[in-house]
């Protein structure tokens, strides 16, 4: 032990499991104790009501735990175009959203300019390799070794430099996804279940379907190839994959690449269910909280943080939301996370951060 | 030639000390304020003042704070907008409260709020670091934000939902609403600004300031230098709130003079002033003026220069150059000066104390 | 503090009596790895004492016990009398114990100057409105201050590189600005991990003068770290020697050269 390495857990308090009982059993003595209290039924709205009417209309639940599934998978498959670039470059890649956007962007436009559907989707292809390699050559070559905050906010300039081009060259007006022409599916499907009526989306069964899928090639990907066991390397120390001779230019153009089709697959899925537009930016954000839940580098974390934030905030939206004049949405998968960051900083799955000295 | 330190002597560490050690330093500060104060109110435009140099006094009061946090201890915030906006909403509900107390009172008071809001979102700064940091603080971003919008009382319950600037005076003279000069407004906030970065100056040199760097640098070595860690992080969470809280109440009510401030303390803001303190020179006080001038002058001067140099852009066309600009230069700068105009502007009066012989 | 070099070769004003510190059968572990078993040792007042030990044998973890950056899941650490389970970092730092790190721990951004001032940190009491407007009472704090720490500053032969960021200077300086910054904080007892790893023979004899000029002109005690055995037979008044995070040996710097186990720790055992 000649180096700082970790610290060990200090005292009792510091173990999450410990902390998490006080915490509960804090909450229930504090919640009998209300509700004992409570004489104008405010924690009774909060902490009774809302089970009571999911109890009453278990159709409506479904209905949002399926709403909330599906806003979890798109930002899932925006959180791991994060995690593929922080695993293979150390770099935190703030603009993997407004690459959706671009993406998406891209192929309605060259769609909008009379390209075939399939065509537009291969150039589309082409225009990310493009960009993959631009980032490479101008960004990411300059800053290597650079400490991670600073390719952190190169990324920021990236960001800033695809929405001014992006809308320099498309407008910044809403488009319609070509859904009908990728022969995507439309319409819902009924089910008759638990006394009601819950009505399932076809495109987002397809974009579970496509994100499963794409998901389990991923893994498979990096997992057992070559390249894959390469672009590990490369996310443990940059130096050290250069002195066994990886190209680390290489690596980075396929795996910006990469990002680049889980980002255009992402488009199309959500530009299929809403519209093409810019707003996708601050959505987009929400892939930092799946983040947080799921650590940095962990794609089931992604995918699992994913859907805890989509179904946590479309129940706390339905449910809650409404207590509070609504539109909590916004920033409910924030707090979510911000919470589960107290008792455990390094995410669901991510590795232990260790600090050294 | 006249930029030499050769000759000047320092007898005492308080001369020694001094923020300005050089004479031409001094001088050149009291010229630009002279500048400040009499060339520019006198011959500047009242379009100028009112669009070009208002803002870039209330950027550089948010920048200065949000650098910092930033750029002095190392904590990044992707929330300075919220927290201006807490500011805004402040002023407006003590100038409601307080209709007698002067208005500038309110604003410097009203950083006071936004300083505790900024301590209470900066509390898991202790357990989180960089990116995790900077996603909490979009909590704060986006809660904040909403907050503004569905708080009714923030408003005062009005229908339109914005903030109305009510007219207040000193001596006669309106300060705010709508019969304020530019001029007016521009003086208040000159003072504003000089006062407030005297405080900084003063904090970053100091004890503090150097406690905030140490946690930037080595926060374990601070550690064990006897600095308490929370403490450093909070207070740099309170001040540079502060700051962004009284830069918040001075756009609302000596710049835009009303209006949907929700839209206006939106994340865009955020990510620009982080900018305007990456371009700036991170750690750098005026490194926060040059970011400031250059990111608020720069679309003015893309709108209405470009044309004028008979270039024809549209005003769409100019904001999209303006994204594609802010973030070229900010790859730019980050891979030719990580330490931004401040590293630059340090360069060149190196350059100019050994002119014309280098070597 | 007097910045005028002294004579050291004169009679050394060391009081070696009191315990200031000692560890009482400490054991550190991480998860299943034992960094350090069941160790006790004493530092007496005004005395330098070594740490020595081949790598890995706990010795760095041993100090991050004395001050609170690691808490031991067993045994104690009595300090100036006071026994504690646990160590806080700043409060070992408030109760007058500083340390040097095996790789430099300076605050790379700031000036050598600003570095040093930072040990003083806890010695200025000023709130933080004087601080702000660094008029009266925090000016003057600030410049007594400077006072000292130009002092140590003389003192370490430093002056030329006062105002220079610390991250662009050579690796012994940046050991020296390491010490100076823990010297600001007029410790009782400094540690120093190592203070001459990576040094050249000229590096080293400055650092050796260095320290036993803290020991003698201001009577700091001192428990050092280092792998050089000439520096650490020269330097120290005990030895304390650890392998595999035991104890194996403890005295003078004599009586260990001669201990068995030493020698086989150091030179393996014949089987």
């Amino acid at each position: 032990m000649s180096d700082i390495a970790t610290r060990p857990a200090p005292n009792l308090l510091a173990s999450p499991l410990v902390k998490f009982g006080l915490l509960l059993a804090a909450i229930v003595v504090a919640l009998a104790a209300g509700i004992w209290l409570d004489s104008s039924n405010t924690l009774y709205a909060i902490f009774v009501d809302p089970f009571r009417q999911m109890a009453q209309a278990p159709d409506l639940l479904v209905q949002t735990i399926w709403e909330g599934l599906v806003s979890g998978v798109l930002y899932a498959l925006i959180a791991l175009g994060f995690v593929l670039i922080f695993k293979a470059s150390g770099v935190f890649n703030f603009a993997q959203g407004i690459m959706v956007v671009f993406a998406a962007l891209t192929l309605v436009g060259l769609y909008e300019k009379g390209v075939p559907a399939f065509l537009a989707v291969i150039i589309t292809l082409g225009v990310m390799f493009a960009l993959a390699v631009a980032i490479e050559r101008v960004v990411l070559r300059p800053l290597v070794n650079q400490p991670d905050i600073i390719l952190f906010m190169a990324t920021f300039g990236i960001t800033y430099f695809l929405i001014g081009f992006g809308e320099a060259l498309f407008g910044g007006n809403p488009k319609q996804m070509i859904a009908d022409q990728l022969y995507l599916p439309k319409g819902a499907i009924d089910l008759q279940i638990l006394g009601g009526l819950v009505s399932l989306q076809k495109i987002d069964i397809a974009a579970a379907v496509i994100a499963s899928l794409m998901i389990a090639a991923l893994a498979a990907f990096f997992q057992y190839t070559r390249i894959g066991r390469a672009l590990r390397a490369v996310a443990d120390s940059h130096k050290a994959a250069l002195s066994v001779g990886i190209s680390l230019n290489q690596i980075w153009v396929i795996v910006w690449f990469t990002a680049g089709i889980v980002a255009l697959i992402t488009g199309i899925m959500w530009g299929a269910r809403s519209d093409v537009s810019f707003a996708l930016e601050i959505v987009a954000l929400k892939a930092l909280p799946v983040l947080i839940l799921g650590g940095f580098t962990s794609i089931p974390g992604a995918i699992v943080g994913g859907l805890i934030i989509g179904i946590g905030e479309k129940l706390g939206e339905f449910y809650w939301g409404p207590l509070v004049g609504g539109g909590i949405e916004s920033w409910l998968a924030y707090f979510i996370a911000l919470g589960f960051l107290l008792f455990r900083p390094q995410g669901l799955f991510g590795d232990k951060i260790i600090e050294r000295i | 030639m006249l930029y030499r330190e050769a000759g000047q002597y320092k007898s005492t560490y308080a001369a020694d000390m001094g923020v300005f050690p050089l004479r031409e330093d001094r001088i050149g500060i009291a010229v630009i304020l002279a500048i400040a104060l009499v060339a520019i109110p006198f011959f500047g435009s009242d379009f100028f003042i009112a669009s070009v140099m208002i803002p870039f006094l209330v950027f550089s009061l948010a920048a200065i704070g949000l650098n910092i946090l930033t750029g002095y201890t190392g904590l990044i915030s992707l929330g300075t907008a919220a927290f201006m906006g807490v500011g805004a909403y402040s002023c407006y509900k003590l100038t409601t409260l307080f209709p007698g107390v002067n208005i500038i009172v309110l604003i410097l008071l009203s950083g006071l709020f936004s300083a505790g809001i900024g301590v209470l979102f900066g509390l898991p700064s202790l357990r989180i670091k960089g990116f995790y940091l900077a996603v909490a603080t979009l909590a704060a971003q986006f809660f904040l934000q909403w907050a503004f919008v569905r708080v009714p009382w923030l408003f005062n319950y009005n229908a339109s939902g914005a903030i109305e600037v009510p007219q207040r005076t000193l001596f006669d003279i309106p300060l705010t609403g709508a019969s304020a000069t530019p001029e007016t407004r521009y003086f208040v906030c000159l003072g504003l600004v000089v006062v407030l970065t005297w405080f900084a100056s003063n904090l970053v040199h100091g004890k503090l300031g150097r406690s905030w760097m140490a946690v930037r640098d080595m926060d374990i070595a601070a550690e064990l230098m006897g600095i308490k860690l929370l403490n450093a992080k909070l207070m740099a969470f309170a001040v540079s709130s502060y700051f962004a809280g009284v830069a918040g109440a001075m756009m609302i009510f000596l710049w835009y003079g009303g209006g949907e401030a929700a839209d206006v303390f939106s994340i865009r803001l955020s990510f620009s002033i982080l900018f305007m303190v990456i371009i700036g020179g991170l750690g750098s006080l005026i490194g926060s003026f040059f970011g400031a001038a250059f990111l608020s002058v720069l679309p003015t001067a893309l709108k209405f220069g470009l044309p004028a140099l008979g270039v024809p852009i549209g005003g769409a066309a100019a904001e999209h150059v303006t994204f594609m600009l802010v973030g070229a230069l900010i790859i730019t700068f980050l891979i030719v000066e990580p330490h931004g105009l401040a590293r630059l502007w340090q360069i060149g009066k190196q350059k100019l104390r050994t002119w014309p012989f280098p070597y | 503090m007097n910045a005028e070099p002294m004579n050291v070769t004169g009679t050394p004003l060391r009081d070696k009596g009191e315990v200031l510190l000692s560890v009482e059968n400490i054991s550190l572990r991480f998860g299943g790895v034992k960094a350090i078993t069941d160790v006790s040792f004493d530092i007496r007042k005004g005395e330098i004492r070594a740490i020595i030990g081949p790598n890995g044998a706990g010795k760095t973890s041993m100090l991050n016990c004395i001050n609170g950056f690691y808490q031991p899941q067993e045994g104690r650490v009595v300090f100036k009398g006071e026994r504690r389970a646990k160590m806080r970092p700043h409060r070992a730092a408030a109760g007058g114990i500083a340390r040097t790190f095996q790789n430099v721990a300076l605050f790379k951004g700031m000036s050598t100057l600003d570095n040093i001032m930072t040990g003083r940190t806890l010695k200025m009491k000023r709130g933080f409105f004087w601080q702000a407007l660094r008029h009266g009472p925090a000016l003057h704090e600030e410049i007594e201050h400077r006072r000292v720490v130009e002092d140590i500053i003389d003192f370490l032969q430093i002056e030329h590189i006062r105002k220079l960021p610390v991250g662009k200077l050579p690796y012994g300086l940046q050991k020296r600005v390491e010490l100076g910054r823990a010297l600001a904080m007029e410790p009782e007892l400094l540690l120093l991990d190592e203070p001459m790893a990576g040094m050249n023979l000229e590096e080293k004899e400055d650092m050796c003068r260095f320290i036993l000029d803290v020991n003698n002109q201001f009577g700091t005690t001192i428990a050092l770290i280092e792998h050089d055995m000439g520096v650490v037979m020269d330097l120290s008044d005990r030895v304390v020697v650890l392998e595999y995070g035991r104890k194996i040996a403890d005295g003078t710097p004599d009586e260990v050269k001669r201990d068995q186990k030493v020698i086989d720790a150091y030179l393996g055992v014949a089987h």
